[in-house]
């Protein structure tokens, strides 16, 4: 089996098959990106709810994140798939049972599982800002929305970037789950050229093409983690700086 | 017609069993291999340290079902065999940071004592470093052990007997679109017990550590 990653024919004929493997790979990225918009908005919402006074909107919170992280992606998306048309159905009275494209399953099923991570992210995060902010920005006359949307998470994108990253670089690799069902993506494509050839080097261009993806990710949550550990430091600016800076040499002095 | 009759249940169930052992054998595995990996890059020689974290970052930037049709197609054997292996190659990488996460977390001075002492780095290892190590990545750990579970179901791609897989066989004798329900409630329900309770022994475990410091 592995002699015949020598062999020169073999690569030949995997790179003129290279366009569906490709095609895969843009499909891939599409629902790369909606899964990260769609994982990005609700996990947000369900995050701030569960740092909210209100007992009905944690306890939501706290039901979804429990539920989606406690049970694997791959029975979530085979549920959407087999039970979501005849559910859709029933729910709007269509005459046929509604066909879920495989796009939308892919993202919808990443961008779902994914949000209960990006919740508990978003909740850390809020949770690190002082207490002292929030009351703060209700004494000034915000509402509590305003004060979530101007002065409370804005302060958490420091201490939650690295692991919002880690989660985009894990949602691409999960969006392989199609794969074992409606198919269309990366996996899926590469996966048959590998059963109707029986050469293994399409699981290798695969590799190669999800690594694209996923190492500058990988590199950046690793540039972003040292980042954060950084204590945050003034500018310096010429005139402003020197004169702070020799005011405290004249204090120590 | 039942769906929830004898032969049906104890074929489920017979699934969930496979599951378990495939993800705990793997988990056992890929500890002990990560461990390795984390010392060798941590306080190996430069070569090697450089292969390890080139091994780390490909399994870590390429996905687990990429790994499992990959030993699907090239290795050929018992199919626990092979689940365990394609799970234990890609799983070491991640236990290798968890690992590595731990030493950095012990203080240099630990090293200098027990060097003082007249322990040898083996010695250094197994008696001082790695106990405190794993006291620290233990949470890290057992939620390394839900993901496992989670990903396992990833084996029904192959047709591996595991939870999903057999559940799905029992899935195509439904008659209707309740019975199909039933048997996702009762899937959903059982990966949910297993995967809940772990998370409940670690939230358990780490407010008696924090209660203990």
């Amino acid at each position: 089996m592995l002699e015949g990653l020598l062999d020169p024919l073999r690569w030949e004929m995997t790179f003129s098959e290279m366009d569906t493997l490709w095609n895969g790979f843009f499909f891939t990225l599409q629902v790369v990106v909606a899964g990260l918009a769609l994982s990005l908005v609700l996990g947000t919402i369900l995050g701030v709810f569960s740092t909210t006074r209100s007992r009905v909107l944690r306890a939501i919170s706290r039901i979804y994140v429990e539920f989606y992280q406690n049970t694997p992606l791959p029975v979530q998306v085979f549920f959407m798939y087999m039970a979501g048309p005849q559910l859709l159905q029933q729910i709007t009275g269509a005459p046929s049972p509604v066909r879920i494209s495989s796009f939308v399953l892919g993202f919808v099923g990443v961008g779902l599982y994914h949000a209960a991570y990006i919740s508990e992210v978003i909740r850390t995060g809020i949770e690190a800002v002082p207490r002292g902010q929030m009351e703060a920005a209700l004494s000034q006359g915000f509402t509590r929305v305003q004060a979530y949307a101007y002065i409370i998470l804005p302060q958490t994108f420091k201490v939650i970037l690295p692991p919002l990253c880690n989660q985009a670089l894990n949602l691409v690799k999960n969006t392989s789950v199609l794969a074992l069902i409606a198919g269309g993506d990366l996996m899926y494509n590469a996966d048959n050229f590998v059963s109707s050839y029986g050469y293994l080097q399409g699981y290798i261009m695969a590799c190669l093409l999800y690594f694209i993806i996923c190492f500058p990710l990988a590199i950046l949550v690793q540039w972003l983690e040292k980042r954060s550990k950084e204590r945050p430091r003034a500018k310096n600016i010429p005139g402003v700086t020197d004169i702070a800076q020799a005011a405290s040499t004249a204090k120590e002095a | 017609m039942e769906i929830f009759n004898q032969a049906n249940v104890s074929f489920i169930l017979g699934g969930f069993a496979n599951t378990i052992e495939i993800s705990v054998l793997a988990i056992i595995f890929s500890l002990l291999f990560g461990t390795i990996l984390a010392m060798v890059k941590q306080y190996g020689p430069k070569p090697l340290s450089l292969l390890v974290s080139a091994y780390i970052e490909l399994f870590r930037c390429t996905p687990n079902l990429l790994w499992i049709l990959f030993i699907y197609f090239t290795v050929k054997g018992d199919y626990v065999f092979t689940s365990v292996l394609s799970f234990t190659i890609f799983t070491s990488a991640v236990m290798a940071e968890i690992v590595r996460g731990g030493f950095n977390s012990i203080p240099k001075s630990q090293f200098e004592a027990a060097r003082s002492q007249g322990f040898g780095f083996f010695g250094t290892m197994w008696y001082i470093i790695l106990p405190q190590t794993f006291m620290v990545i233990i949470p890290a750990l057992f939620s390394q052990c839900t993901t496992v579970i989670k990903d396992s179901s990833y084996l029904a791609g192959v047709n591996v007997m595991e939870f999903m897989y057999t559940t799905k066989v029992v899935m195509a004798q439904a008659a209707d679109l309740s019975q199909v329900l039933m048997l996702y409630g009762f899937m959903f329900a059982l990966y949910f017990v297993l995967n809940f309770g772990i998370s409940l022994i670690v939230r358990a475990y780490q407010r008696r550590v924090v209660a203990a410091a």
